[in-house]
């Protein structure tokens, strides 16, 4: 049997998204991280304006975020998953972002089964969890080691 | 009655293409991604040219799921912005004039936006088509589909509902 370490995890997982070069290339930025759930931002930058009109970031860069903040969470999970890929992610935008302030993103990974994840998340502005900007409900596929293999 | 003389079809092209590089050109984060727009009449495909900083798994390695499922809904909103440029330039008038001076349309706005990832993005190009399946004067629905190699085996899916933005906000 595998056992769970979070600080492991946490290293792990830290070490996972800060090699990922789109996360990279989006300066995204690791806030928080605990048992099943992640916190992550992105700044504010004129290049990931998506209305030129408003200067508000366009609609991906918060997909960008979510998705990699709910898989963040499901390999925070202690159902320890060795890998996990996106099946299904839905977006609710409830409002812009302010143009100036960045975007955060905190996911809960609420429940899995052998190969599956379930995650909600919520994205809001800076450091304002009550600015949502959007809500997010996602499926991820689980793949775990070999049976028996740590 | 006499059919007035169609337009050269030089000057005809120019001018939508104009309208699509401006329309395009505008967005700062669809040339961040490096996404570009292919015109076949007013048929639009979507292309996301293979870069590596669009890599989100390098183990794979595969594009970033955020980055394919973000390619989409750009190209579902250039698709519905495109549909109310093409109206108003095709119609002409004072609409036209104004687009063709270089004037903007307002963008729709996701109002939500559901991604179906059927298979990993592979690390090359990859191009999406979108379909309006609901055109309305509050809000649209749009289908889009992502693909790569094989046109019969799309790699994504997704499906939007967008705000439209009112006619006289321009």
């Amino acid at each position: 049997m595998s056992t769970f370490d979070l600080e492991k995890r946490i290293e792990l997982a830290r070490g996972f998204i800060g090699a990922l070069p789109h996360a990279q290339a989006l300066g995204m930025e690791f806030v928080s991280m605990a048992l099943a759930e992640a916190v992550l931002r992105v700044p504010y930058h004129p290049q990931l304006v998506g209305d030129p009109e408003t200067g508000v970031m366009h609609g991906g860069v918060i997909t960008t975020l979510l998705d990699t903040c709910c898989g963040t969470a499901v390999m925070l999970h202690p159902t320890n998953a060795l890998v996990t890929a996106t099946m299904d992610l839905r977006i609710d935008y409830m409002r812009a972002a302010s143009p100036g302030l960045a975007v955060s993103a905190r996911a809960e990974c609420y429940h899995t089964t052998r190969n599956v994840g379930f995650v909600r998340a919520t994205a809001f502005e800076a450091e304002d969890e009550s600015a949502v900007v959007a809500t997010a409900s996602g499926a991820f596929i689980i793949d775990r080691a070999t049976e028996g293999a740590a | 009655m006499a059919r007035p003389k169609p337009e050269p079809v030089q000057v005809i092209k120019k001018r939508r293409d104009a309208a699509l590089r401006q329309l395009v050109g505008a967005v700062p984060y669809i040339g961040f991604l490096g996404v570009t727009f292919e015109r076949r009449g007013d048929e639009l495909t979507g292309i996301l040219a293979y870069d590596e900083k669009n890599i989100g798994n390098p183990l794979l390695p595969a594009l970033h799921g955020g980055v394919t499922g973000a390619f989409l809904e750009i190209t579902a909103i250039t698709e519905l912005a495109w549909s109310m440029i093409w109206e108003r330039i095709e119609s002409g008038g004072e609409e036209a004039e104004r687009l063709e001076a270089g004037g903007m349309v307002s963008l729709p706005r996701t109002i939500d936006f559901t991604v179906d990832y059927l298979r990993s993005g592979l690390p090359r190009d990859a191009y999406a088509r979108a379909r309006i399946t609901r055109s309305g004067r509050r809000y649209a629905s749009v289908q889009v589909e992502g693909w790569q190699d094989n046109r019969d085996k799309p790699f994504i899916q997704a499906t939007g509902h967008f705000m439209m933005p009112r006619f006289d906000r321009g």
